[in-house]
Parts: structure tokens; sequence; C-alpha cells
């Protein structure tokens, strides 16, 4: 019974995993360095009318065509730097998922260090004031403050 | 007291910070094209109701114009259309019209339907142009000057608020300083 379940299950699986496989984007190019950088490309430029998908993953018309310059592009030679700037000379930096380091954003980038930062300043002065104080402390014997 | 002031007074700021967020973002998921303030980009493309003519950007130099993208397969273009009957009427600034991936047959039928209000209307079959146009979703409206420069853009339905407050200025506005 349990061995029948499994074997369900993994067919279920098997079936899921074909069906994701063939997907939308159909895609193949000759030269497998060339279909890996479509595949990376495509999956990190964002489809503008959905927005929160990839190209690779939308089943718009305008992502259909997005595709197809990525891999026109890739043929003709252009490099992966080259491509995403053509994207985000027309849809702007928007369409890269993965946003690039700037002095426009360089306060986004830098504000969490430098939070820490000055969390570990307070930290340290607190530290310091209590030690002090305690070493003021005439009624407190000497041992206490070495432990 | 002091104890709280310090929490309080950050609190405030943030508040003070969101509340600025949030009236100030009107145009919540617009995205701001890189093309504002840069040469239109360019094209050559077939017209859809002059057989054998091609019009390029080129030829549109040199005086104001809209650029307007639809498709008859979308349905806010519908919802524009009676506003650029008005803007034809009107006689401010010429429409011309990007067909952006549709049918030449349905679009003909449609400005025959509903009205013509292009001045010219140019086929973008293959949908390359609208790319280089940064074009995400009919319909579109681009604003461009004589100089061929795109000075602002409008995504979604043209409506009588967008034709005043943002259009119109910038015409006047220009006809006035030169």
């Amino acid at each position: 019974m349990r061995r029948r379940a499994q074997l369900a299950i993994g067919a279920a699986c098997a079936v899921l995993w074909a069906l994701s496989a063939s997907g939308l984007d159909t895609t193949v190019l000759a030269d497998p360095a060339l279909q890996a950088r479509y595949v990376a490309l495509t999956h990190e430029l964002r489809c503008m009318q959905c927005q929160n998908e990839s190209i690779a993953d939308s089943p718009v018309d305008l992502a259909a065509d997005l595709r197809n310059q990525v891999r026109e592009q890739l043929l003709a030679g252009k490099s992966d730097e080259q491509i995403r700037n053509w994207m985000s000379a027309r849809y702007g930096e928007f369409i890269l998922f993965r946003p690039r380091y700037s002095w426009r954003n360089a306060w986004l980038w830098g504000a969490p260090g430098a939070l820490l930062l000055l969390g570990a300043l307070i930290c340290w002065r607190i530290v310091r004031t209590r030690t002090t104080l305690l070493a003021q402390d005439p009624d407190l014997p000497e041992e206490d403050l070495r432990s | 007291m002091n104890r709280f002031l310090i929490p309080l007074g950050v609190f405030a700021l943030l508040a003070v910070v969101l509340v600025i967020g949030i009236f100030h973002s009107p145009d919540k998921g617009i995205i701001v094209s890189p093309l504002l303030g840069k040469p239109a980009p360019t094209f050559a493309l077939p017209a859809l109701l002059e057989e054998q003519r091609t019009v390029s950007t080129q030829e549109l130099k040199g005086r104001w114009y809209l650029l307007n993208v639809w498709g008859t397969w979308c349905g806010e273009c519908r919802a524009e259309h009676e506003m650029l009957l008005k803007v034809k009427q009107s006689g401010t600034v010429p429409l011309i019209g990007m067909d952006w991936k549709d049918d030449d047959v349905q679009a003909r039928a449609w400005l025959v339907q509903l009205g013509n209000p292009y001045e010219t209307v140019v086929v973008d079959r293959d949908g390359r142009a609208a790319i280089d146009w940064g074009v995400y979703g009919a319909p579109e409206t681009f604003l461009v000057n004589p100089a061929g420069i795109i000075v602002y853009k409008h995504v979604g339905a043209l409506t009588d608020e967008v034709w005043t407050r943002e259009i119109l200025p910038r015409l006047t506005g220009a006809a006035v300083k030169s």
C-alpha cells in the first residue's frame, strides 16, 4: 500500500517536472554556453507588463519579444552587460531584477553597515559608563569587579 | 522623560517620511521612462492607410507631435479613442498613431468604425519599434517637441485631465517661450 502511494507520488512528480521543463519558452540555442547565458539573462530581466515575473516565466507577448531580442543579441555576439544596457536604456533600471550599485542608491547599500556601527558605538558607550560607575562604587568589594 | 524623547523623535521623523512617501506617489506602479528628455528613437515604418509609403521619425521632426501607441486588441485604447478625437478636433497637435502588433485589416476597420484621430498611422507589426520606445502596455502616449526630444510620456488611456494638466501646458509654455 505504502509502496503504491510512493510510486504514485513519484509518477506525479515526474509528470509535473516534465510539464515545467517544457515550459512556455522552448528556445534552445545550438551553443550550450550561449544557451546557459540565455537562460540566466531571461531570468534576470523583468517582464514589464506583469512586473513580478521574469521574461523567461511570463506568457505575455512582450516578454516573448524581449526574449527574442536577448536571443538575437546573444547570437550577434553581444556581451551580457551590453544586453542589460540595451534593455535598461529602453525600460530603465527597473527591468533589471538585480539592481546596480550606484551613487544614487549607495546610501541604501551602506545603511546597514552604518547602523551596525552606530549600534556598536552606543553599546560600547553604555558598557563603558557602567564599568566606570561600578569602579566608583565604594561599597563594592574588589573581587566582584574582576569576575 | 528624556528616555522617551529619542524614540518618540525617531518615530515622529519616520511618520513624516512615510506620510510624504504616501502622498507623493500618485503614479504608483508607473515606471518613469529613461527616454524622457532624450531624442525619440528612430523608426521607418509602413503607413497603415497609404500603401507603399514609409514614415520615418526624420520626417516627423520640426514640429510638435503626439505619438500614440495602440492596437485593436487593447481595451483601454477603445476607452481613450473619444479623447483622441477631441484632441484632433482641437487642432493643437498632430496625433501619430503606432499600431502595435496588430492586424492591418482590423486596424483599418477600427478607424473607419470609430473615426480616425490620427494624421498618420505607422504599423509596428513585430513590435520592435515599440520596444525601442520602451513601450510596455498600450495605450501609451509620447509628446515629442520640434527638436525630436521626448518631453512627456503617459501610460494608460489619455484623459481630459492628462490633456489639460500635462500636455497643454507643455505645448503652450513652449509657444510662449519661442
